[in-house]
């Protein structure tokens, strides 16, 4: 049977896959921010997953207003990388488990999470930066080293789905992904945050006290994580802070228990703070 | 209109479905510049090409005098207006050193120290709004 043998946590700033692409990461301001992910690349390489099921947003690029899932499913073949107005990133088309995929969508809705079925979609850089942090360059005529499954989040336009909806999505999927027949090797990545404000008057906030106390919480305390209310990401981490909900699917994912192996927090990589967990389910 | 538990938190506009609602036609049209061709074509004649997207006048104007803040209080969403931004060559964090009234380098400036403290930012009576 396929299993989910590890979480990431991971921000997904654009900024970060225009500095790779463009080959400017040994400079000071971007140092610090790469120094974090070479051991999670390390990781990567051991752990060497099947498949990545992948929870991250649209920043209104395969979506535009005129049509706004909460939850969609990634079941096409593969999903082509958008131009979101600077040109597609310089990465491969990710390629997708596609009948993981199917039995996933529909394990969901019969387990009563009715998600949007997407059969051809663009993905932009909330779901192309993590995997580029994750595994390091990968040439556009290369392939990424695992399937992709992506599950794509309404954050942009409240009210976000809650986290304890989120929680709780992230253990059906996890029922799902482990009632698939094929001896698989999954890991699930919650994308986004941490605290940021990229509008108005307010821009450029940050709090890292109460962005390193969600990271401890991750490890230790998913159950009140998911209690934390739209109300308070939204006063306390900026009106984008709120795409820390995608990081709760993970966690629902996991086991209550885990090991927490790496974790890394840096201020800033443009206007956000970039933070990162590799949560390992405990046997 | 009733009063929304997120109108107390300082320097921010929440896009919420009223917003979504209103900005829909401005927010068509800025996500519109996501493509080449029409950036060439807004780039060519920005009234002409406006013209195919029915937003208040006061949208249009906003829209042709780049008030980025009256952008988002008349239902602009910043993963739109950013669009726009984009077009003309202003990248996320720039256009956040416009909007803060900051400027692009002391916005920056900001950012290297750690960003903007949340102590302070809470609320709207800690700006001497209400
Ligand atoms: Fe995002």
């Amino acid at each position: 049977m396929a299993k989910i043998i590890a979480g990431v946590g991971c921000s997904h700033v654009p900024a970060i896959g225009v500095a790779m692409d463009t080959g400017i990461t040994h400079e000071e301001y971007w140092k610090p921010v790469f120094e974090g992910f070479k051991k999670s690349r390390e990781w990567m390489k051991k752990q060497n997953p099947d498949v990545i099921f992948l929870v991250y947003n649209d920043h209104c690029t395969a979506f535009d207003a005129r049509c706004i899932p909460t939850f969609a499913l990634g079941c096409g073949v593969e999903f082509q990388p958008a131009d979101e107005g600077w040109g597609p990133r310089p990465v491969p088309p990710v390629k997708n488990h596609q009948k993981m995929a199917s039995h996933i969508a529909q394990s969901l809705v019969l387990n009563e999470f009715d998600i949007t079925i997407m059969n051809e979609m663009e993905v932009d850089h909330g779901l192309t930066v993590p995997l580029s942090v994750m595994f390091g360059d990968i040439k556009q005529n290369d392939e990424w080293p695992s399937l992709v499954i992506p599950l794509c989040v309404n954050v942009v336009q409240y009210p976000a789905p809650t986290g304890n909806r989120c929680y709780n999505l992230g253990k059906a999927i996890r029922r799902a992904i482990e009632s698939y027949e094929e001896d698989l090797n999954v890991i699930i990545f919650g994308t986004g945050g941490m605290s940021h404000q990229l509008q108005y008057k307010r821009a450029g906030l940050i709090n890292s006290d109460w962005d390193k106390r969600f990271l401890d919480l991750m490890t230790e305390d998913p159950v009140g994580a998911s209690q934390i209310t739209h109300l308070e990401y939204l006063r306390e981490t900026g009106s984008e802070g709120i795409e820390m909900v995608m990081w709760l699917i993970m966690r629902g994912a996991l086991n209550e228990n885990v090991t927490e192996v790496h974790r890394h927090y840096h201020v800033p990589a443009s206007n956000t703070a970039v933070g990162h967990i590799i949560l390992e389910n405990n046997a | 209109m009733t009063e929304k538990e997120y109108d107390k938190i300082p320097g921010t506009i929440v896009f919420d479905a009223d917003k979504s609602r209103e900005g829909y036609h401005l927010n068509q049209f800025c996500i519109s510049l996501r493509l080449q061709e029409n950036r060439d074509a807004f780039n060519k004649n920005e009234e002409a090409y406006l013209d195919a997207y029915p937003m208040s006048k006061e949208q249009r104007e906003a829209v042709l005098k780049r008030e980025w803040n009256l952008l988002l209080e008349l239902g602009g969403n910043i993963y739109y207006t950013s669009k726009l931004a984009a077009n003309d060559g202003i990248n996320f964090q720039n256009l956040a050193g416009r909007m803060t009234g900051m400027g692009v380098d002391s916005y920056r400036e900001m950012m290297l120290k750690g960003g903007r403290s949340i102590e302070g930012n809470r609320d709207k009576s800690e700006w001497g709004e209400d």
